[in-house]
């Protein structure tokens, strides 16, 4: 093959043009002939027993299409990896906001009074809203111990080591809810016909959970489930698994009334009622050797799941892998669970458990170092993953990784040394002080384990009939940049220019299921099978001597069309196969975790401003390897925005609960970063290869969410010498802590501080 | 969605949009953003809050920067209205939308008209900003999927190359 002429490049996004001008279709600005307008009618208590329906007076309800759970053709789930959640609660409610009742009309302005005008009796049943309620067990509202599900990793012989141990470090961490905050709110449109059956078109990730789960629920064969997929104004894993409600909801409607019904939630209702990012609390307990070097330790992840099961234990398993961070534990002890509230379920967000438990690692790497005497630096450099070792889940580290010089560079580029020096001296001035924090990690890309395995997922390649080539893959485009990184490897793979390269709409009548779009998996798995599919195309045409070795454009587009005029429809096919050397035991949580890790070390500078007790990130910087890059501008792009996301998971974003229930569920309340809020976000890639993905490439897309929040949290640390261990960290939080810090430093240094 | 026709008829309010002259049959406290998109069929605002916090409705209206979810429709009654679709020349971009494109400007998109109309908004009364100038003049309009900085630099590049041409 040619060198790489287009992998590499940053080529122009394929559907840039559409977005800048405003053409792009997004659900909301589809509109189809007769359609009518859904709304959801929720619960609004957290947990009890429907005893009563009324529906009031006022509103004409014969002009509505109504649905209640009793309306579902088939199972009333969201099928997903269990069936535990209803599409429509029936009897019981786990939950605030569970939907209840569906409601369609012609005209939108009128669902709000409607839905206003329905009331709900309930004999509401005791609650419980946290992570401790639910261990207490005072109400069990799951199973006997009110626990979805845990992992236990273990490795080496952990119960003698403490004794062996110069320091014992203990630390307790704890992160909360996010909201993913797509732009773009949650919607979906369905159309029902007897002979096609359901079509639902939406803003969602993952076209075939969709699929599944409207298949169960209508009880339909897979040939009358159409899923297509509109433009998406971001995801971040929020359009993960909860599109598949929507989805069932505009269906039912769509059934009921036989017309196509259009359900767009507005901010209030997608922030109140859609998943967010798992809260969690991790325990450390860590035995360290006199130079610094971890001997072993345990640690404890729980997660707060919500109401059902949905993604909880994949997430649960992700975090519980990633929990001991990028380094070597001789010995180690994971228990990880995930425990059952009465909140709304909690499910996929970027990072989708890790930026949790690395939070903590990085948070108690600190900790351990100044229990020790060393220095952050020197801490993380005596424990770092070296090739050939292994991971707490004895996965053997074959990549030619050296953190070691990672953290050199990172040091270097964010002139670590004479800041922390400099801010040591200026930090005597009392009013604002300044720190430096490190976080290094990893990330590991593609499903956990055996899960690439039972995907299997397919891809397809396709030589159209007016020769240009088009790749068929369910993986969606919600700004990753999905649709040119993979039109960019099959261009390559063909020889041929990117603009003779495009992606099929994902519409589960054109496109295989090659899986979920999650899992920074999309470039590495997905596009080294789009690579191997193009090469069928190439390979049938050389073979059919319809074309030679080396071709222009134009000749392929030539062969292409003689192909196809000849045969009918030339599409290649290619089928996931998991490398022979990878093994991994579902029992024992042990063996090859992950194909690839992407690997990150990341330093924040930050100002403590003790009049306002505001932390200002001034400067961050970004450095990472993640194999071969692709696409150097969409590559910055990601990890700046998931910075970004993890400044504002660390600093703004606090979900406000009451009895389960988002309190500030509004832009203007729920706080997210604006343009002015942000610092330079200084990005470096170190490239070493990898053999696993495409050219090379690693998982990328939710890397950047797992270093900002340790990395600042310990600036913040460093800059005010108190050991911050929740996020978010808000100014009430500093302030409290200054407060408490100098009523024990003594009136003088109170002095100091409160007079401020 | 809040009803915002009351109990009041249909108005009919004329405006201009994109250089058009338009007249529609709305009513008169109906929110500028659904008249342009349910009637007008141009969704490029799009709505994201309904509050005037996220700015991805925004649109231009007499040269100012507005949240058209803010704006009842009767407010807009002979004004100049510019919308993300009437910006560019036929087929040529504006150098705002070529420089989103060229630095990573547009992830999703789903910001991406009301960021480029604050830019443009920008850029009309100060053609040359500072790097903070900019943060500033976007602070109005969130996006989510760029942390930003791609967007301030394409707003930068249209300010240099608009300087040099």
């Amino acid at each position: 093959m040619s060198s790489d002429r287009i992998v590499g490049n940053s080529v122009p996004r394929k559907e840039g043009r559409d977005k800048v001008t405003g053409r792009s279709q997004y659900v909301d600005d589809m509109v189809l002939p007769n359609m009518l307008f859904g709304a959801t009618v929720r619960s609004r208590i957290p947990r009890g027993r429907i005893r009563k329906i009324t529906f009031g007076s006022g509103i004409a309800w014969s002009e509505f299409a109504i649905v209640s759970a009793k309306d579902i053709p088939g199972k009333n789930c969201i099928a997903l990896i269990g069936d535990d959640q209803p599409c429509l609660a029936h009897e019981v409610v786990n939950h605030p906001e569970e939907p209840i009742l569906l409601l369609a009309h012609p005209d939108r302005y009128l669902l709000p009074q409607a839905v206003e005008a329905i009331s709900i009796e309930y004999q509401p049943l005791p609650a419980i809203f946290t992570i401790e309620e639910s261990e207490r067990c005072s109400e069990i509202i799951l199973g006997k111990d009110n626990i979805f599900k845990t992992y236990l990793i273990e490795k080496g012989a952990i119960d003698g080591i403490w004794e062996k141990a110069a320091y014992i470090v203990e630390g307790e961490y704890t992160t909360g809810a996010q909201e993913q905050l797509y732009i773009e709110n949650n919607g979906m449109i369905a159309a029902f016909d007897a002979s096609q059956g359901i079509t639902v078109w939406g803003s969602l990730q993952c076209p075939y959970y969709i699929h599944k789960a409207l298949m169960a629920l209508c009880n339909l064969p897979a040939e009358k489930v159409r899923v297509v997929q509109m433009e998406t104004g971001g995801a971040f894993g929020g359009k993960e698994e909860y599109p598949s409600m929507i989805a069932a909801h505009a269906a039912l409607l769509a059934m009921k009334s036989g017309k196509p019904v259009k359900i767009i939630y507005d901010r209030m209702e997608d922030m109140a009622a859609t998943t967010k990012r798992h809260p969690s609390r991790t325990r450390h307990r860590t035995a360290v050797s006199k130079d610094g070097k971890i001997l072993g330790g345990e640690i404890d992840f729980t997660i707060d799941g919500g109401a059902y099961a949905t993604l909880s234990s994949v997430v649960l398993s992700r975090g519980a892998i990633h929990a001991g961070g990028p380094y070597y534990w001789p010995s180690i002890r994971i228990r990880a669970k995930a425990v059952a509230t009465n909140a709304p379920p909690h499910g996929a967000f970027r990072g989708f458990g890790a930026p949790q438990s690395l939070f903590a690692m990085e948070r108690h790497m600190d900790r351990i170092a100044q229990q020790v005497g060393l220095s952050p630096v020197e801490i993380r450099r005596r424990n770092f993953l070296q090739p050939g070792q292994t991971t707490t889940t004895e996965q053997v580290v074959r990549e030619p990784i050296d953190l070691s010089k990672l953290l050199d560079r990172a040091l270097e580029v964010s002139d670590y040394h004479s800041k922390t020096k400099r801010f040591a001296n200026e930090n005597q001035n009392p009013t604002t002080k300044k720190g430096m924090g490190i976080a290094s990690f990893l990330h590991g890309a593609g499903f956990t384990g055996s899960g690439e395995r039972y995907l299997s997922s397919v891809v397809g390649v396709e030589g159209c009939a007016d020769g240009t080539v088009r790749v068929l893959v369910s993986s969606t485009e919600f700004g990753q940049g999905t649709k040119t990184v993979l039109s960019q490897i099959a261009a390559e793979a063909l020889g041929l220019p990117y603009e003779e390269v495009s992606l099929a709409q994902a519409d589960t009548l054109e496109v295989p299921n090659s899986g979920p779009t999650v899992a920074s998996r999309t470039v590495m798995v997905v596009g080294k099978l789009v690579q191997s599919a193009a090469l069928g195309i190439r390979q049938t045409l050389l073979s059919s001597s319809l074309l030679r070795e080396t071709y222009t454009a134009e000749e392929f587009r030539g062969a292409c069309i003689e192909y196809v005029a000849a045969h009918g429809q030339f599409r290649s096919w290619s089928r996931y196969e998991p490398p022979a050397d990878i093994f991994w035991d579902d029992e024992k949580y042990r063996g090859e975790a992950y194909a690839a890790f992407a690997w990150a070390v990341y330093i924040a500078e930050v100002t403590v401003d003790l009049t306002t007790y505001t932390v200002s990130v001034d400067d961050f910087v970004a450095l990472q390897e993640v194999g071969k890059v692709l696409h150097p501008l969409l590559a910055r792009g990601q990890i700046i925005g998931g910075v970004a996301q993890g400044i504002g998971f660390s600093l703004y974003e606090k979900v406000v609960w009451q009895n389960g229930r988002m309190q500030n569920g509004q832009m203007t309340n729920y706080i997210i970063p604006t343009s002015t809020d942000l610092p330079p976000i200084r990005v470096f890639f170190e490239e070493l290869g990898n053999v696993h993905g495409a050219h090379g490439a690693k998982g990328i897309g939710e890397l950047p969410m797992d270093g900002p929040a340790p990395a600042i949290i310990n600036a913040a640390s460093n800059a005010l010498g108190v050991h911050f261990n929740s996020i978010p960290l808000l100014p009430e939080d500093i302030m409290d802590a200054a407060t408490v810090t100098a009523q024990e430093l003594g009136a003088e240094s109170a002095g100091q501080v409160q007079s401020q | 969605m809040t009803d915002t026709r009351e109990s009041r008829s249909k108005d009919s309010i004329s405006f201009v949009v994109n250089g058009d002259p338009k007249t529609v049959r709305a009513y008169p406290m109906e929110r500028l953003l659904d008249v342009l998109r349910h009637e007008l069929q141009l969704t490029g605002a799009k709505e994201g809050c309904g509050e005037g916090e996220c700015g991805s409705c925004s649109v231009l209206m007499d040269g100012m920067l507005v949240n058209s979810c803010l704006i009842p429709v009767l407010q807009a009654r002979g004004s100049n209205i510019v919308t993300i679709e009437g910006i560019a020349a036929g087929n040529t971009l504006h150098i705002l939308q070529q420089t989103f494109l060229d630095h990573g400007g547009a992830q999703c998109g789903i910001c991406t008209p009301g960021m480029i109309l604050a830019a443009v908004h920008l850029l009309n009364r100060n053609p040359e900003p500072t790097l903070e100038e900019i943060r500033e003049g976007l602070s109005g309009n969130l996006c989510r999927c760029t942390g930003y900085s791609q967007i301030i630099e394409a707003v930068a590049e249209a300010s240099r190359r608009k300087a040099m041409a």
